[in-house]
């Protein structure tokens, strides 16, 4: 299993071991990663599970599409060039290792 | 002795009393008891990813097992709460199978249940529902064999089956009763445009057509005939004529129950007794942005925010109920958001094409801004949703310029 490692805003690490297929948000919020409101359980629907991918992984994460990239603009934290929805990434073997940092405001 | 709070029903509500319930610091005892087989999972992606085939049922689980385990939260599957009583210092439940479960403080989101249909041949195999995740797998298990789809009911659930099955090729039939479609939840340019999007996707939609009967061949659906005597080919039908919440326990309680059937509570989710909170599907509450009347909120938004609410209440908060309602429904490539309530406006404003698949209507009452219907329109369901959220206003004159950037228009 691919594992990924959630960094909240006061810099506290959290590594999970992830189902292939699930999306970043659905394994934080199943294990009750804080920070990572998700408040549309993962149908690109609300913008509030914003987390910022560590560079090094983030061709292998993949670009946000055209809605998701809407919604990025209108998140609560700003917008950076590492800025994804997590119910959009799928986690797969490519991304074991993935750090991803939570932004500050979700909602 | 530690305080024992049960919650009635394991869907996203009843688990979120429980995940706020320890949040909150609350260190007595908590269990869910559900009816169905599963844990608590997401309802909304049955009839979109779920059904579509790109997502499974560990995926829609809600929280891993170890979750429970971890946060000493019981969850009690399979069981039926079939009784509810006070005695002199605890109340407690009883199940089905007479298992019996004592409480201190009371949390009911029992939730809904589709309405069936009662005409001749409605219970025919074929006839299905959608709302748990077993209704999903009926469905999906007769998928291959389903050529012909008839749809009872254009709300939300019957118009995005309509939709994953026209992207799997079916004929289908959509018959709803109203004159537009999704009537209850978005105003008419939205019902209009959303007709035309099912017809140009390939699906039949009748309106104003009311079912009076089912044709069935050896036990099993084969046609559903109209009030003017059309029978339209069927080897499946979904229905999705709306739910009636669940509220019967809380009569066994003496709670305020209303006509149907839904449990009475006020703005902080309490229902008449301070030691039961309702939220979800089944509780019919106060407004929660203007407070005048009461309304149902059948939502995956509502369901989490009330659940908090009603958490902290049986805490002995005093916190109230103004959560933003907000929806959203994915039909074929588009995606319906709205926020707010935009019943009762007297104003709306269109913003973008239609024409395009990408528009927005706002609504208005007083010349305040109440709701907003976005299709693929992210960046306008959010400036309204946060306006309201703030309670600002985002002025119609200057928002019927499509051009200007919504949330640049936000004023008090």
């Amino acid at each position: 299993m691919p594992s990924v490692t959630y960094i909240s805003p006061d810099g506290t690490e959290t590594t999970l071991e992830a189902r292939v297929g699930d999306s970043v948000m659905d394994t934080a919020v199943k294990n009750g990663v804080k920070g990572i409101v998700a408040e549309c359980g993962g149908a690109c629907a609300c913008a509030t599970c914003h987390v910022y991918v560590d560079e090094a992984f983030l061709a292998e994460a993949g670009e946000a599409g055209p809605l998701e990239d809407d919604m990025l603009d209108g998140a609560a934290s700003e917008r950076t060039n590492c800025s994804r929805l997590s119910c959009q990434i799928k986690m797969s073997d490519a991304l074991d290792g993935l750090k991803v940092t939570i932004a500050p405001e979700q909602v | 002795m530690s305080e024992h709070i049960l919650i009635i029903g394991g869907g996203q509500a009843g688990m979120q009393i429980a995940v706020t319930l320890r949040e909150e610091g609350f260190d007595g005892s908590v269990t869910i008891v559900g009816e169905e087989h599963h844990g608590p999972y997401q309802r909304p992606p049955l009839s979109k990813a779920y059904l579509a085939g790109e997502a499974d049922a560990e995926t829609l689980e809600l929280r891993n097992p170890q979750f429970y385990v971890d946060n000493n939260i019981v969850v009690i599957p399979s069981e039926k709460v079939v009784s509810l009583a006070w005695g002199e210092k605890h109340g407690v439940a009883t199940t089905e199978t007479g298992r019996e479960l004592p409480f201190d403080k009371l949390a009911l989101a029992t939730g809904s249940d589709p309405k069936r249909l009662t005409c001749e041949g409605a219970d025919l195999d074929g006839v299905l529902y959608m709302r748990g995740l077993d209704d999903a797998n009926e469905l999906k298990a007769r998928w291959e064999k389903i050529h012909n789809i008839v749809v009872i009911g254009g709300g939300f659930i019957g118009l995005e089956v309509a939709a994953v099955a026209r992207k799997y090729n079916k004929h289908v039939t959509v018959v709803h009763s109203r004159d537009r479609l999704m009537s209850r939840a978005v105003g008419p340019v939205v019902s209009e445009f959303f007709l035309e999007a099912h017809i140009k996707r390939g699906a039949e939609v009748l309106l104003d057509s009311k079912v009076t009967k089912l044709h069935g061949e050896s036990g099993t659906v084969s046609g559903v005939e109209l009030a003017d005597g059309t029978v339209i080919p069927a080897d499946a039908v979904m229905v999705g004529i709306g739910v009636s919440p669940r509220g019967e326990l809380a009569t066994q309680l003496g709670l305020e129950v209303s006509d149907n059937g839904a449990i009475v509570v006020d703005s902080h989710a309490r229902t008449s007794d301070p030691r039961v909170v309702a939220c979800g599907d089944v509780a019919l509450l106060p407004h929660p942005l203007t407070g005048e009347g009461m309304v149902m909120l059948e939502s995956v938004q509502n369901a989490v925010d009330q659940a908090k609410l009603a958490a902290k209440s049986l805490l002995g908060g005093s916190e109230e109920y103004h959560a933003v309602p907000w929806f959203w429904s994915d039909q074929a490539e588009l995606k319906l958001q709205m926020a707010g309530l935009s019943q009762g406006f007297d104003q709306q404003v269109v913003r973008g094409n239609p024409d395009e698949d990408k528009f927005s209507v706002l609504y208005y009452k007083n010349g305040r801004i109440i709701a907003v219907d976005a299709v693929n329109d992210v960046l306008d369901y959010m400036a309204v949703r946060r306006a309201l959220t703030a309670g600002q206003n985002i002025p119609a004159d200057l928002a019927a310029d499509s051009s200007v950037a919504l949330k640049t228009l936000v004023t008090d």
